[in-house]
């Protein structure tokens, strides 16, 4: 018997490419480009973003409305909602051979759960089963740039969001500074473990998205992935 | 008092040798007479003084209601169900069986992560990868895991709920079409994983197939024991 998540790497035909970056970096619009872009050109594509599976997204909207998530609570209800799509979606796709797209990866839990204070191997052993991306984009803003695109015109900060579980300040937009410079720092130390193709985010959207597509072209036999057999 | 620990990296933040209390366990399949068991020695303990905090699967206040519809509903994979229970663990040892520790209770467990780890490697998940997921889960002081034939758990079940359950009959994992079969292949298949859980965790085996009382005493002895060597 063979579960999910054990398939080997070298076995599936697609590809997996995520995006990573703080909150206002610019990578939600990058992937969505690179998904158009891929789905007009007749690509075999799928889109899954972050924190979206239907069976237990209720479970993390409740757990966050009520602040009754720890550390390793809000570790493992993220793992789990990862999981589900992943044994679900992601991996079948890939093994069908798709080209699958991921809107943040296991590297956001690995940076969010480590600030949070788990223990970085345990967070890293816990997403072990999840195989590692073709290419991860990492789009690198400096902090403060960062910080100005999300602050700016003071929004409402969602209380996980702004780290405000972390009890680094009672004040939202601080305690949002903080825990984004935490995360930033986490991101930076993983660019070499992991490979991440580092984008400059603070480039126009146009040029950035340029560069995505060359990196793809690239590194990606992209006519391998055309629909076939149908005009 | 016992000192505690953590079986692997533990929770952030918490420190295992500040917690006191003890941490009693009974694992056992469905029908070897668990839940009897531990109203029994909740009566048992209470008439001698001691504060009890009751834990079970699938009791947390984060997940419980959606993981019984996840069950019931959508199946979900072996993994995502894997982590589902573990998200609901993490939630009770945390907010129920710390608190309770720090206090001073007898926590008594109906079940705990040898019957998620069982479950997870039978259904073909890896056993270190489930190792180190329940790295985070405290070390008890006494494991009981109460040992009955299929064939009586099987009677049990009849006599309960007229039925099988189809989890607890393995049905998910395709073993068998046929309810029965499946069940008696499932929990063969659990003994074994229980079996050899034992070594390495040190569980006391009990005969759960006498009559309530006689394994009722045998758990009154081991209890005593213990809180005999390890006053609270």
């Amino acid at each position: 018997m063979t579960p999910a998540g054990t398939v080997r790497a070298e076995d599936l035909k697609g590809k997996l490419i995520a995006v990573e970056g703080l909150d206002g970096s610019g990578k939600s619009t990058q992937i969505y480009l690179l998904y158009r872009w891929l789905t007009l050109e007749k690509f075999k594509v799928f889109f899954t973003e972050w924190n979206s599976s239907v069976v237990v997204k209720q479970a993390t909207k409740k757990g966050k409305k009520r602040h009754l998530l720890t550390p390793t609570t809000f570790s493992l209800i993220h793992c789990t909602d990862f999981a589900d799509r992943y044994e679900r979606q992601v991996l079948p796709l890939l093994r069908a051979g798709y080209i699958v797209l991921c809107d943040r990866y296991v590297y956001t839990a690995f940076s969010r759960d480590a600030v949070r204070g788990c223990d970085r191997d345990w967070v890293r052993r816990l997403y072990s089963f999840a195989v590692k991306p073709d290419i991860t984009f990492y789009f690198s803003l400096p902090l403060q740039v960062a910080l100005g695109r999300i602050l700016v015109g003071r929004p409402q900060l969602k209380y996980h969001e702004a780290g405000m579980d972390l009890g680094l300040s009672d004040d939202p937009y601080e305690s949002f500074r903080v825990f984004q410079g935490r995360i930033k720092e986490e991101y930076d130390n993983m660019i070499s473990e992991f490979g991440f193709q580092v984008i400059d985010a603070a480039q126009p959207v146009e040029s950035q998205q340029e560069q995505v597509r060359e990196i793809i072209q690239q590194r990606i036999d992209l006519p391998g992935f055309r629909w076939r057999g149908r005009a | 008092m016992s000192s505690k620990q953590f079986y692997g990296t533990g929770l952030p933040g918490v420190d295992a040798s500040q917690l006191g209390g003890a941490l009693v366990v009974i694992e056992g399949a469905d029908g070897s007479g668990r839940s009897t068991q531990i109203a029994l020695l909740k009566d048992w303990l209470e008439r001698r003084g001691y504060a009890i905090e009751n834990v079970g699967l699938r009791r947390s206040n984060l997940v419980s209601k959606e993981l019984e519809k996840a069950k019931t509903g959508t199946i979900l994979g072996a993994r995502t169900l894997s982590l589902f229970y573990a998200t609901d663990f993490a939630d009770q040892l945390e907010n129920k069986i710390l608190p309770a520790l720090r206090a001073g209770f007898i926590v008594l467990a109906d079940r705990y992560i040898y019957t998620l780890m069982a479950r997870d490697i039978v259904r073909g998940l890896e056993r270190d990868w489930v190792k180190s997921v329940y790295g985070i889960a405290l070390v008890p002081d006494l494991v009981f895991y109460l040992r009955v034939r299929p064939q009586l758990l099987v009677e049990r079940n009849f006599q309960k709920n007229l039925t099988l359950d189809y989890w607890e009959s393995g049905m998910d994992i395709g073993l068998s079409h046929d309810l029965f079969e499946s069940f008696f292949e499932y929990q063969k298949r659990m003994q074994k994983e229980f079996l050899q859980m034992q070594e390495v965790y040190g569980f006391k085996m009990i005969n759960g197939n006498r009559a309530i009382r006689s394994v009722a005493r045998d758990l009154q002895m081991h209890i005593e024991e213990f809180l005999a060597d390890y006053p609270l």
